[in-house]
């Protein structure tokens, strides 16, 4: 029967159900404390060992001189520019990757004889780690940005052609059927059921896609480039200088982090209807 | 006599290839419906009875025969013919106004005057206050109106159950069959049943074709005559009380229980 709306039931609950809420609040506050705690404690942990000198900084760097490096850079202004040069790379590349993978997972989807003739060539491509077309990619689209983002987009392409592609072939054919007994043609499938039936899939596309293109950047990045995180963390591990890397792996772990919640963000705003 | 066959199926035969073989599902099969009925085709689980209803909407094409709807050829499928699922294959993503729409969307036949009368239907058949509601908030039993109402939004003049409440629980079962029955006569549909159970196919319809097991042909047909006591409206709920359903109910009975086995 019908759902009743949840705002009216909130005026009448019991007292047990009210306990209930309560306890379940309490439980999760406490995975929120434990989550800091547990971060909280390792840094802590780690600034004491380095300075009672239980680890030797040279290798390990420290919290605080982390914290000191990221203030002077963001004073002169370069790590926004690396944080950007970076962002700006990985974004290009996903956004180019998941248009042009859909777009071919679209075509694969219209043409039966295309998608069996291409599958063993997608095959490959998948099965291949594509960081060894890294050299040839730097070669052929130039040891710059645009080198970069191709290194970005050979990542993220086949990943996406191929879950997009399974995702559209696993639509109930039922419900095409019952679009074609109205008489739809092969766009109004598409457009009707096939792909609104597919966007959660595609979201979870993108969330495999964004990390994938971070992977093509930073491999992009430490192959060629003057700037950018992977530069960064490529340059203070050549000069040994751990507290470089740190910061670059840091703010590498944050872009990534908001880049992905942006992306959750989307889905719960797609699919509310779940 | 032609004017009054509305469907005319003639001798189709269906057989269906695969790479390990060849499998006939329908022999030279042939009967026909006049306007206004409903009628049931019962048989044997997997004889073929959907394979029917495919062919009739145009879906499929028969090996050999052909099938007529008022008097013309079927070739591909027909704005006149109007399917239903045994599931209702609502979208999740629309709500019930948007789903039952989806045919004049279709058709590209979306207009002020369609949308009010699509409207009007739900209304009448008591999901007025449903329509901006998304199909997982619904009943299995509102779900399968929601799907004939979305059926019958494109004007068919026939209608093609298949199996249209098996998905449902047996309380359900009822009331719906009984609901949509007295739609499809209110509305003045002709329609043709696919089902496996021999008391709902005798209490909606007016006659009842019984298949042979596979390849399917038509084996007998029953004219479905039921004194319904106070039927001031039809209904088949009531019609199962009549004194003759149980003697046709052991009839179809017999007849299938030889091709069970």
């Amino acid at each position: 029967m019908l759902s009743k709306n949840k705002e009216v039931e909130h005026s009448n609950f019991s007292p047990s159900h009210l306990e209930f809420l309560k306890s379940v609040r309490q439980y999760k506050l406490k995975i929120t404390l434990s989550q800091i705690g547990i971060l909280v404690g390792f840094l802590l942990l780690w600034e004491i060992a380095a300075r009672l000198a239980w680890i030797d900084t040279f290798f390990t760097s420290k919290p605080s001189s982390i914290l000191l490096l990221i203030q002077d850079l963001s004073r002169d202004g370069s790590i926004f520019k690396h944080t950007g040069i970076s962002v700006f790379e990985a974004i290009v590349g996903f956004v180019i990757g998941t248009i042009l993978g859909t777009s071919i997972a679209i075509l694969l989807w219209w043409s039966e004889f295309f998608a069996k003739v291409f599958d063993p060539y997608l095959v490959v491509l998948n099965a291949l780690p594509k960081i060894a077309l890294g050299p040839i990619i730097i070669i052929w689209a130039g040891a710059g940005m645009r080198g970069i983002i191709v290194t970005a987009l050979t990542i993220s392409l086949v990943v996406t052609i191929l879950s997009t592609y399974n995702g559209f072939k696993e639509v109930d054919s039922e419900k095409v059927k019952m679009l074609q007994t109205f008489g739809a043609t092969k766009l109004q499938i598409l457009q009707k059921v096939v792909f609104p039936a597919s966007i959660p899939n595609m979201i979870n596309t993108m969330k495999i896609n964004i990390g994938m293109s971070w992977i093509g950047v930073i491999v992009g990045e430490f192959l060629v480039s003057k700037a950018g995180l992977g530069y960064l963390i490529v340059y203070g591990g050549q000069v040994f200088r751990l507290d470089i890397v740190m910061a670059g792996v840091i703010i590498l772990a944050l872009a990534t982090a908001i880049m992905y919640q942006l992306i959750s963000k989307l889905e719960s705003r797609f699919v509310k209807w779940r | 006599m032609k004017e009054h066959k509305f469907v005319d199926v003639n001798e189709i035969s269906m057989i269906y290839h695969t790479i390990s073989g060849e499998t006939k599902a329908l022999d030279q099969l042939s009967f026909d419906v006049k306007k206004g009925e409903i009628v049931s085709i019962v048989g044997p689980s997997g004889c073929g009875k959907s394979t029917i209803l495919s062919i009739i909407a145009g879906l499929l094409k028969p090996t050999s025969g052909e099938v007529f709807i008022d008097n013309k050829e079927v070739d591909g499928t027909n704005k006149k013919v109007g399917y239903m699922f045994q599931s209702d294959h609502l979208f999740p993503w629309r709500n019930i106004m948007a789903n039952v729409l989806i045919g004049l969307e279709i058709q590209k036949k979306l207009s002020e005057e369609s949308i009010a009368r699509v409207s009007k239907l739900l209304d009448t058949y008591g999901l007025g206050d449903f329509k901006a509601h998304y199909p997982h908030q619904l009943s299995g039993g509102m779900r399968q109106r929601v799907a004939l109402i979305r059926t019958l939004a494109t004007e068919p003049d026939l209608l093609l159950l298949d199996e249209p409440f098996s998905a449902l629980d047996y309380q359900s079962r009822l009331a719906v069959s009984d609901d949509i029955a007295k739609i499809i006569k209110s509305e003045e549909k002709t329609a043709i049943m696919v089902t496996h159970d021999i008391a709902e196919a005798i209490s909606m319809s007016d006659r009842v074709i019984l298949l042979s097991k596979r390849p399917a042909t038509t084996k007998c047909i029953y004219d479905i005559q039921l004194t319904c006591e106070g039927a001031d409206e039809f209904s088949p709920i009531k019609c199962r009380e009549a004194p003759e359903f149980r003697h046709y109910f052991n009839k179809i009975w017999k007849e299938l229980d030889v091709y069970v086995k």
